[in-house]
């Protein structure tokens, strides 16, 4: 095969194949970190640049848990998410918030302030070595003829798909998410209702970072842990943000999955550093056809 | 019921309100008239809590709520439909309607939605649909009806018939009349001066933050120099 000058080489449809289901298992874990970012997007209108760094803080705590008290990274998502959520809440109350009066550009500069604290607090606490968990499982898996699948992947997949459907349905039915998207869009009738927008706005910060945690857990069987390892998920998971529509969960999860498959794609034909080129060009072509994304709009 | 007394308020340094004295009684449907500018918006979200006070008081139910966070405001029942309606475009008609008593009169949401959608019955038939989608009217209908859901003990409407077309100007003072009639007290912000007069109790004109008169409606009506300066006879 031939592309732009470029002979590409060929695979049998099984290594294809095999390359996409991988990409499917990638893409989830791409998901789930662009449906934190998405969600305060939509609601606080900020680009959060903190979320990689708090991805980095969350697989440590992760790490931690596991190399000091021997807990499992999947059972420590009962720790790390209530405890994401309750960073995230009082980073947004007391320092994000506090720090913005309300203006964007200054909450903009405000996330990315505390993302360099973060990730120098890393660096200092825990220096720049990489670190792994290790399971029992983690080679474990199954075959499918045409590729072998191992359970973290799975767990990863499942998980994304469970915290997409959990996410939509505490906006959909709960007051609380009802209170989220009515700030995202009204927010002095939300005022006028009683709904404490700033509680709501730390509440939608809270749970993004409750995302990028469980996040951590599913990702740390599988990558190593070190201080900027947030920017290998949050860089492409600004992009899914944008290919899936800002501000919404499926689009967050749709797009994961396709930037994960034309990764994984990508790689195969084209090599693991050129192949990255196949995330912008697919970016790029989608938004040609749908400026706003794929399910661009509505929260 | 509420009584307001020498409000001073503002922006920043821009002072709106140079002492604002008003009463709504138990059960009266109340009119402030002026016109664009005159500080009448300024004034409800003060009394709301979006904006603290300068100085002077604000009581309900004999209780100082100036500077109080609005949320409190609306736990006591002081109830404010905002100009400009305000819905939640992203949200359906009925989820509108449940946000309304996201503090207050929860328990009863259920039995409210049907209370609300028995008197804007339009409302029933796009109980489904996206508030953004509903005309201007409609869009007013359940910024009432989305006030109502929290039981309200006072209810202010923000001018309620701005941008609408004169039948349903008409139909909207008819539904206040309603309302008042039920014994809700109504606070009604109006630039709408005959249609205001015909049906609230007592009134009170507002000029550059200051109240200049005052009075009951009927007397209001033929007040000579009202009628020139606002009704231009």
């Amino acid at each position: 095969m031939d592309f732009l000058g470029i002979s590409l080489p060929s695979y049998s449809f099984d290594t294809v194949f095999g390359s996409a289901i991988s990409g499917v298992f990638l893409g989830a874990i791409y998901a789930l970190v662009a449906l934190g970012l998405t969600l305060i997007y939509g609601v606080l209108h900020i680009i959060n640049f903190a979320h990689g760094s708090l991805l980095m803080l969350a697989m440590y705590a992760v790490f931690f848990l596991w190399s000091g008290l021997g807990v499992d990274p999947y059972l420590a998502m009962l720790i790390v998410v209530p405890g994401g959520f309750c960073f995230g809440y009082l980073l947004q109350r007391s320092v994000i918030g506090r720090a913005s009066h309300g203006r964007d550009e200054i909450i903009l500069l405000a996330t990315l302030g505390v993302s360099i604290a973060l990730e120098n607090f890393a660096l200092f606490a825990f220096s720049a070595n990489e670190r792994n968990v290790q399971v029992p499982y983690d080679f474990d898996g199954i075959d499918l003829g045409f590729v072998y699948v191992v359970w973290p992947q799975v767990a990863a997949l499942a998980g994304s798909l469970l915290i997409t459907a959990a996410l939509w349905a505490f906006m959909k039915f709960t007051d609380t998410g009802k209170a989220i998207r009515a700030v995202a869009k009204e927010r002095q009738g939300a005022r006028l209702m009683g709904i404490n927008v700033e509680h709501i706005f730390a509440v939608s910060f809270g749970i993004g970072t409750a995302c990028v945690a469980a996040a951590a857990s599913l990702l740390a069987p599988t990558y190593a842990v070190f201080p900027q390892v947030g920017y290998l998920f949050v860089l492409i998971a600004f992009t899914v943000v944008v290919l899936g529509g800002m501000g919404s969960f499926v689009g967050a999860l749709v797009g994961g999955l396709i930037i994960g498959v034309t990764e994984q794609i990508g790689r195969l034909y084209l090599g693991e550093s050129l192949g990255l080129i196949t995330i912008s060009a697919i970016f790029i072509l989608i938004l040609l056809f749908r400026p706003t994304g794929l399910f661009g709009q509505r929260l | 019921m509420l009584e307001v007394k020498d409000l001073r308020a503002g922006y920043g340094h821009a002072k709106v309100l140079h002492g604002v004295s008003l009463k709504v009684g138990e059960g009266e449907l109340v009119a402030l008239l002026g016109s664009n500018g005159a500080g009448k918006s300024t004034l409800n979200n003060n009394v709301s809590g979006i904006f603290k006070p300068f100085g002077g008081s604000i009581r309900f139910d004999g209780i100082e709520i100036s500077g109080a966070s609005p949320e409190e405001i609306v736990d006591r029942g002081l109830i404010q439909v905002p100009e400009g309606r305000r819905v939640f475009p992203n949200m359906t008609v009925r989820e509108n309607l449940e946000l309304g008593s996201y503090r207050r009169a929860k328990p009863n949401r259920a039995r409210n939605i049907e209370h609300v959608v028995e008197t804007f019955p339009r409302l029933k038939e796009r109980f489904g649909q996206y508030a953004g989608t509903l005309s201007g009217g409609e869009q007013q209908m359940l910024a009432i009806g989305r006030g109502l859901m929290a039981e309200p003990r006072l209810l202010i409407l923000d001018e309620p018939s701005l941008g609408l077309s004169p039948l349903l100007v008409e139909e909207m003072f008819t539904l206040i009349q309603k309302l008042r009639s039920q014994g809700l007290a109504v606070f009604l912000v109006e630039q709408n001066v005959v249609q205001s007069l015909e049906i609230a109790d007592r009134a009170y004109v507002m000029e550059n933050g200051l109240i200049t008169v005052e009075g009951a409606a009927r007397d209001l009506m033929n007040d000579e120099e009202l009628r020139r300066s606002y009704l231009g006879m």
